[in-house]
């Protein structure tokens, strides 16, 4: 177990290294230089020779490519090019927003997804099945900004039940989670519509395997059945792509801060697109890859260990 | 079960299943709009009438007007192309790129196709929108490159799915014959495996072309989209989420014309799943 883990873990590395490499070059391929972008068109050329040395820009790109690297791995991302303050820090500030705001998106689908999956699976081709096929199509086409507004507008602005706007006093729990639910239910109901497709599927997978007509056969009741024979083989489809959820909620998250004016990471990128902060952005969208990378290293440790059938090869 | 054509297969599935007909319909009627939206649109969708200012729904603005007095509706109409020239074009974009390229790994195999794996991991590890802002973010806005924004994160996920079918007919006889009697890799990708593996990539097709309109709507949405005043969905209800108090139609229509076509296209796809799918068949 261990030893697959860390096994994992080194595969994972060339690859994290390749994307942080992948970023950084495209990012030096904007039009003038990050530089340039971020004083824009009408800078003079000294104040733009003057950004470039103290930023260190002006040096060959091996040499800052190598320094680059040197400090990504002391955890030090660089300086902001507008603020001059130091990412990492800003980075750390808005990391627990956006962490808050996905585990607790799929927190949600989680809860909700499941048991209309199994439900949508047992009653298959009736009533319940139809509703829940059409609902779980309803919210897969749903982009999570337009629910965020629908929701906001609805609670928020009609019914004043939650705050319009922010993410709330974080050293305050009941703040912290006043603040969370809607946009958490805005990626929660995106993540339900997803889960429960995929259980539904893998269930009515399960349920034509020979073991469950064998645990029916041999005259275990119907629930027996379904909660230990059918279901737990059911999930373990659905664990292996929570990492790619993951990957999805990491994407909504952009937008759903971007909506509730949360102060996480996705609102990070979005602003530092916008004041063409290249060096910040392109710290952000390491960040992000390097959750990704990080979620799905878990997922597969996770489902190495409820599917006993893996080989820690 | 009689073998029967793929062709044959799909007029049965939009015959039975009547959801991916509800979706066919659907989205024929996105393009009509797309495509005549100058005839049927009551109005200018740019010309400004600062007179009509937020001015709410109405028999003259079945949709309302926005914060320059401009329709809606008309707005809306003339929303739907850039919408589905870009869902259309990214995803074409993604399989002209990602179907040679998935093939390649999935037929040669060994060191190739671990370059080729090595390649999508690489590209799958950015969500979808992430990889376009950035992209889109170097490249400056434009509708050719929002096209390749979402066509380059769309690619890995293409290229995945046709290494997967290439690697299941790379073992199969009739490829063993033709490298029997001397065909080239190229050839046989090309004229062996490609077509029997295009059906199956054209039914993921559909369910990409959902998401390259989502993410086309969210990155318009963040404000990459377009140059305005070219009217697209995204940067419609952004700019009406200013008035979110006052005037919410600003925002909720484009967003029911973006939900309409991604749900549309899902329908389709959905069905078309069963098919590729064969123990959930009949």
């Amino acid at each position: 177990m261990i030893k697959y883990t860390i096994r994992r873990m080194i595969l994972v590395l060339p690859t994290l290294w390749a994307v942080v490499t992948f970023v950084f070059f495209l990012i030096r391929v904007v039009p003038g230089g990050p530089a340039v972008a971020a004083l824009g068109s009408y800078a003079t050329a000294e104040s733009i020779r003057e950004l470039e040395k103290k930023m260190g820009l002006d040096r060959p790109i091996l040499v800052q490519y190598g320094s680059f690297l040197k400090d990504l791995c002391r955890g030090d991302l660089g300086k902001s090019l507008i603020t001059n303050k130091p990412i990492s820090s800003e980075i750390r500030k808005a990391l627990p927003y956006t962490l808050d705001l996905t585990l607790g998106g799929m927190l949600i689908g989680i809860v909700l997804g499941v048991p209309i999956g199994i439900m949508t699976a047992l009653k298959r081709n009736q009533a319940p099945d139809y509703i829940g096929r059409i609902l779980s199509l309803v919210g897969i086409s749903m982009p999570e900004f337009y629910l965020g507004i629908l929701l906001m507008y609805l609670f928020a602005i009609k019914l004043n039940l939650f705050p319009v706007l922010g993410g709330g006093n974080f050293n305050v729990l009941s703040s912290r989670l006043y603040y969370l639910v809607l946009p958490a239910f805005t990626l929660g109901i995106i993540m339900t519509a997803f889960i429960s497709r995929m259980v539904r599927s893998s269930m009515l997978n399960v349920l034509r395997e020979d073991y469950v007509r064998t645990a029916k056969a041999k005259g275990l009741r119907e629930r027996v059945v379904i909660y230990k024979h059918a279901l737990r083989n059911a999930l373990i489809p659905t664990v292996t792509v929570i990492g790619i959820y993951m990957s999805i909620l990491m994407g909504g998250s952009v937008l759903t801060e971007i909506i509730f004016s949360r102060p996480g990471l996705g609102k990070m990128m979005v602003f530092a697109v916008k004041d063409r902060d290249y060096i910040a952005l392109q710290s952000v969208i390491i960040v992000f890859s390097a959750f990704v990378f990080l979620f799905n290293l878990l997922t597969d440790i996770l489902y190495s260990i409820i599917d006993p059938r893996i080989e820690y090869r | 079960m009689p073998p029967i054509s793929q062709r044959e297969l799909l007029i049965k599935t939009f015959r039975k299943n009547k959801t991916s007909a509800v979706g066919l319909v659907m989205s024929f009627l996105l393009i009509l709009i797309a495509l005549f939206s100058p005839l049927i649109s009551p109005y200018n969708p740019v010309e400004q009438d600062m007179t009509l200012m937020h001015a709410p729904p109405s028999w003259a603005h079945p949709f309302g007007t926005d914060s320059y007095g401009r329709d809606q509706f008309s707005r809306i109409l003339w929303g739907a192309r850039v919408s589905l020239v870009v869902g259309v074009l990214s995803v074409l974009f993604a399989m002209v790129v990602g179907i040679p390229l998935g093939m390649l790994g999935g037929y040669k195999g060994g060191r190739i196709d671990n370059l080729v794996l090595r390649f999508i991991d690489i590209f799958m590890s950015f969500p979808i929108v992430i990889l376009g802002l950035l992209v889109l973010a170097i490249m400056g806005p434009g509708l050719m490159k929002i096209v390749i924004a979402i066509g380059v994160a769309l690619t890995p996920r293409i290229a995945r799915l046709a290494r997967g079918s290439a690697l299941a007919l790379r073992g199969k006889e009739f490829i063993e014959a033709a490298r029997a009697v001397g065909q080239g890799d190229a050839k046989i990708m090309f004229i062996h495996i490609l077509p029997n593996i295009f059906g199956e990539l054209l039914v993921m097709g559909t369910l990409w072309v959902a998401t390259a309109i989502i993410v086309e709507a969210s990155l318009s949405f963040i404000g990459l989209g377009v140059r305005p005043p070219t009217p697209s969905w995204g940067a419609m209800i952004r700019d009406g989420l200013d008035q979110l108090t006052n005037a919410p139609w600003l925002s909720i229509f484009p967003g029911v014309a973006i939900f309409f076509s991604v749900f549309s296209f899902n329908l389709i796809a959905d069905g078309l799943r069963d098919i590729s799918d064969p123990k959930l068949r009949g």
